[in-house]
């Protein structure tokens, strides 16, 4: 099975402004988006790269290959259907074996809500996202605090902002034990808190956290939902203007080039 | 002895349960006449299925011919395929096609809540990939009884969770829709959901089965025992408390299945490996073949043991019956097939062939290499019998008509304080107030193009990620205007719609519509319907824009007791950029608020009425199409050109609840004097905040764009009054919206009364 088969299904409605963004030498970069049976947000998640200035790669959950991209995400939306537990299956995905080697070996891999959900099945971030506390789906613009910014993936924020993005999701209390949860703070791996409003009971008000080398991330809400003025978060640029989730990925761009 | 095509022939005494499965005498007799003998079980289950009320639009069907009759050029104009698919095509511009349909599953979700209204979202949704679109987008359209009723507290949290639970699942934002709350139906709530998609304009597919030796492949989920006889017979009978439960005939969604079917189809189509194809919905594969047959040349051969089955004990007439979901059957030219299903394949998408197309004008079904189905295919899918039901003007008619607000005496609030306390009061009602807790278990943000969604006023999607070119999409139905009068309450909910497009900044282009109703067989119910279609009909010739595809739901009440005519009308527009999208709230702090249109003395039947009265008497606004049209104009050029930063439409509630909505958007305040307005149009503050005249909207202007905006209302001579300006409060005002020299209400308050009553009803 060829890992770009998928490419086709993301056309044409992907990617259509064609900016190379601002970061020379990102357009060389390639980043794989990965599509497992009942991902939602994987253009999404392209459009986010290409807008960023880099290129986007589908990447088939059948697939055993990374087909050379410099870096992975793993997008959100219901994996299987979430029928047995979120990311449970798509764990196992012929491709999650090159994904987790990767990530092992420092390739910067991002998962977003799903995605979370997936990288904590396959044990390369601690904890799991359990049902919302008040059992109910729920979508929202969301603020955090961003309070790691030198992961892969945060670098270009600062420690201590405040951002917007979207959040959309019925299981995404994530727990852990408390030895577990007081490592992650201890050394400085969350890397967003949920900023006032705790919006599904998340112990500590965690919203994303990284391994111990800072390559992997996990993150509940959205970023690749605002990055494109008009159809992000409401702003004060605006309606729909906000763009807080552009530096997810500039960081990774950031990252890889300074290799 | 074996149900075969051979054996009825050869026994036609033989008693059949034609009665229990919802057919009357005749029908029975009508089917034997086409047949030249009695039908097999098997073939009897189809006919009852397809001739059902549900699938056969049999006492709907005399009426609905008027959307047909009455099409100007202009209506065609952007019609690229019309009522009759699975849903219309429209087109917009650029080589981008759009479709869009809204449809009923208001018996299910009355039954089983969850699972009636997930399965709706789900059915819709295959009815536009049936097109050869994407999906881009839903809404829903839903109606419940008394908000404090006790059923409600189990059908609406169901419902929502339903919605949720699959709408989400399939990626599909959601982004707009109606939820409104009236006693009328109690024990018959509405579930209405539109899904709306796009192509190009070479990938419009339709349902037909073309070229002797194709092959016929059903594909997705596999058929098991659930919703036999569910949307058809559910939707053909009203509830009646002496039969016993009906909870198995209700379909079990998937939301998995369908997503990846939505995924393997849009593969398949790009591919060129499907002829034709047909979703299957309500009557399964009985529905698919017979259409797919009688769309096509007329012939079709399938095997019936060469279904997937979940529940190998099925007979064969549950076989045809079942409404199994997600599922699909297209035709495909054997030298495509291969191909076809290595597409399946790749998605885990399970798929059979079950036979072939053949030029033979019949639809044969075998069975254990007997033949049990030999019919012709048009006499099931579109023969069947259509009645032109008796009619009688409702006797109660005028009595209610007079029964307006004056004759019933109803106080009005008589000082500022009274009238403070009512703007409070409707922002929290029910039908007014805040319904984040129900958008908000919706995703809106998936796919990335949602430029505008709840509580604006119209829900907006890019199409088109290079030039912005896009879609604006709103619904609207008043039962209680249709309740007073029915023509003129289809009018005034596709002039609400309208307005809804105009004021997001769009191009109206077409129109779908989900008409629900009571018995067919009540004459009263069945002249509330054909004056609705006369209504909505002639109102479509007003507007300029054509009816593209729609569904009827029936039987929607409970022992005489019928819901309000509830005609679901939903407006699509277009955008050349939906970035010129205007939104529903203010929210910069110095912009002149100007009103557009002209306010009467219009109370009967409004929400104040019903709010704080319980009233629901006289006659509803006047309908103005020219009005409307005029406004849209304004609307439109005023978004194209970038004069507004705020428009909002004025419906129920009437000036002041666009007033408190545009306020709590973002949290902007205003200070409103009406004094110009009362004069112009001589009515008096209560009036002019709660009338429901038609044809209004509010606007904010920026300081800069002043003179162009009021130099082009001039020039179009379209009545406008500056009632106010934006206004966040400073150290020694609060942020508030104030009527000048009358009263003032905090934001703070007015939000807590607005967003407080569902969470404080729902949890």
């Amino acid at each position: 099975m060829s890992a770009r088969v998928a490419m086709d299904t993301a056309t044409p409605l992907v990617g259509g402004t064609g900016e190379t963004g601002t970061i020379p030498g990102a357009q060389e970069l390639t980043i794989g988006v990965v599509q497992f049976p009942g991902s939602l947000d994987e253009r999404d998640a392209m459009r986010a790269v290409t807008l960023s200035g880099a290129q986007a790669v589908a990447l088939w959950h059948g697939s055993e290959s990374l087909f050379g991209v410099d870096a992975v995400i793993l997008p959100g939306g219901f994996s299987y259907g979430d029928y047995l537990r979120c990311g449970a299956i798509a764990r196992f995905a012929p491709l999650m074996t090159a994904v987790v080697d990767a990530a092992k070996g420092g390739m910067p891999v991002l998962g977003i809500c799903n995605g979370f959900q997936v990288l904590c099945e396959s044990h390369l971030l601690p904890g799991a996202l359990i049902r919302n506390d008040h059992q109910k789906f729920v979508c929202r613009d969301q603020d955090l605090v961003i309070e790691n910014a030198e992961t892969a993936w945060t670098r270009d924020f600062a420690a201590g902002q405040t951002i917007t993005i979207p959040l959309k999701n019925g299981e995404g209390g994530f727990v852990a034990d408390t030895p577990t949860l007081d490592r992650l703070e201890g050394e400085g791996r969350v890397i967003a808190r949920y900023h006032e409003l705790n919006p599904n009971g998340s112990q500590r008000d965690i919203a994303g956290i990284t391994n111990e080398a800072g390559n992997v991330v996990g993150l509940m809400p959205h970023p690749e939902h605002a990055v494109e003025a008009g159809f992000g978060t409401d702003s004060a640029l605006g309606m729909r203007a906000g763009v807080d989730g552009q530096p997810f990925f500039t960081s990774v761009l950031t990252s890889l080039l300074q290799k | 002895m074996k149900e075969t095509v051979e054996f009825a022939a050869q026994s036609p005494d033989v008693e059949q349960p034609y009665a229990e499965l919802g057919l009357k005498k005749d029908e029975y007799q009508q089917i034997k006449e086409v047949l030249g003998r009695r039908p097999t079980s098997a073939e009897l289950a189809m006919y009852s299925v397809m001739w059902s009320e549900h699938c056969s639009y049999k006492s709907s069907k005399v009426h609905l011919r008027k959307f047909g009759e009455n099409v100007t050029d202009e209506m065609k104009e952007n019609l690229l395929v019309g009522i009759g698919e699975n849903a219309g095509v429209v087109d917009i511009g650029d080589g981008w096609a759009v479709t869009f349909k809204v449809e009923s599953h208001n018996s299910p979700s009355y039954v089983e809540p969850y699972q009636g209204a997930a399965t709706g979202v789900g059915g819709i949704v295959r009815d536009i990939i049936s097109m050869g679109a994407r999906p881009v987008a839903v809404m829903d359209q839903l109606r419940f009884g008394a908000i404090d009723h006790p059923d409600t507290a189990r059908v609406l949290p169901g419902v929502v969770g339903g919605i949720s639970g699959y709408g989400n699942s399939l990626g599909l934002p959601n982004i707009g829709g109606e939820t409104v709350f009236d006693s009328s139906y109690q024990g018959n709530p509405l579930v209405n959901a539109l899904a709306v998609g796009v192509m190009r304009h070479e990938h419009i597919r339709l349902a037909n089965a073309s070229g002797t030796g194709n092959k016929v492949v059903l594909f997705g989920a596999r058929t098991g025992g659930d919703g036999i006889g569910g949307a058809s017979i559910l939707a053909s009978e009203s509830f009646d408390d002496s039969k016993p439960s009906k909870r198995p005939a209700v379909q079990v969604g998937d939301p998995f299945a369908e997503k990846v079917l939505i995924e393997c189809c849009l593969e398949l189509f790009r591919a060129g490996t499907v002829e034709g194809i047909q979703d299957l919905g309500a009557a399964g594969i009985s529905c698919a073949t017979s259409e797919l047959a009688s769309n096509g040349d007329g012939g079709m051969h399938v095997n019936l043991e060469e279904v997937l089955l979940r529940d190998p004990t099925l007979t064969p007439e549950e076989i045809l019956m079942s409404e199994s979901q997600e599922r699909m059957m297209a035709v495909v030219r054997p030298d495509k097939l291969d191909e076809f299903l290595a597409i399946t394949d790749k998605w885990e998408v399970e798929a059979s062939v079950l036979g072939e197309v053949t030029d033979t004008g019949r639809l044969v079904i075998e069975w254990q290499g007997d033949i049990i189905v030999d019919v012709p295919p048009r006499s099931v899918a579109h023969d069947g019998p259509v009645y032109d039901r008796p009619m009688s003007r409702p006797s109660w008619t005028e009595a209610t008509r007079a029964n307006t607000v004056d004759a019933a005496g109803l106080a009005k609030p008589a000082t500022d304080d009274e009238l403070r306390q009512t703007v409070l009061d409707l922002a929290a009602s029910p039908n007014l107030c805040a319904k984040d807790w129900i958008t908000s278990q919706f995703d809106r943000y998936v796919q990335g193009n949602t430029a505008l969604a709840f509580p604006d006023d119209a829900g907006v999607i890019r199409v088109d990620e290079e030039t912005g070119r896009g879609i604006a999409l709103a619904t609207d139905a008043n039962g209680r205007f249709s309740y007073l009068d029915p023509a003129l309450g289809a009018q005034l909910a596709l002039a609400e719609a309208h307005r809804n497009i105009v004021t997001a900044g769009a191009r109206p282009l077409a129109v779908t519509d989900c008409l629900n109703f009571g018995s067919p067989e009540d004459p009263e119910i069945m002249w509330q319907f054909a004056q609705t279609v006369e209504g909505l009909s002639s109102a479509c010739v007003d507007f300029g824009i054509p009816v593209t595809g729609g569904n009827v739901s029936m039987y929607n009440q409970t022992g005489t007791t019928a819901i309000h005519p509830t005609p679901v009308v939903g407006v699509l527009g277009v955008f050349d950029d939906v970035l010129r999208a205007t939104p529903s709230g203010w929210r910069s702090p110095g912009q002149t608020i100007y009103l557009l249109g002209t306010t009467q003395d219009e109370l009967d039947g409004s929400a104040w009425a019903d709010v704080v009265h319980g009233h629901l008497g006289g006659v509803p606004p006047q309908y103005r199409p020219e009005d409307e049209k005029l406004l849209g104009e304004i609307l439109i050029n005023a978004s194209r050109d970038g004069m507004i930063d705020a428009a909002h439409d004025l419906s129920e509630g009437g000036l002041a609840q666009a007033l408190v909505e545009s306020a709590l958007r973002w949290g902007t305040g205003a200070r409103i004097w009406v004094t110009e307005l009362l004069e112009r149009d001589g009515i008096d503050l209560f009036t002019a905040l709660y009338s429901e005249s038609t044809a209004r909207a509010i606007v904010a202007v920026p300081r800069s764009e002043e003179v162009r905006f009021s130099d082009m209302c001039t020039a179009r001579g379209i009545p406008f009054v500056r009632i106010g300006m934006t206004d966040v409060g400073d150290d020694e005002h609060p942020n508030a919206l104030e009527f000048v020299d009358h009263f003032s209400i905090g934001l703070e308050e007015l939000a807590a009364a607005h967003q407080g009553t569902l969470p404080r009803q729902f949890g």
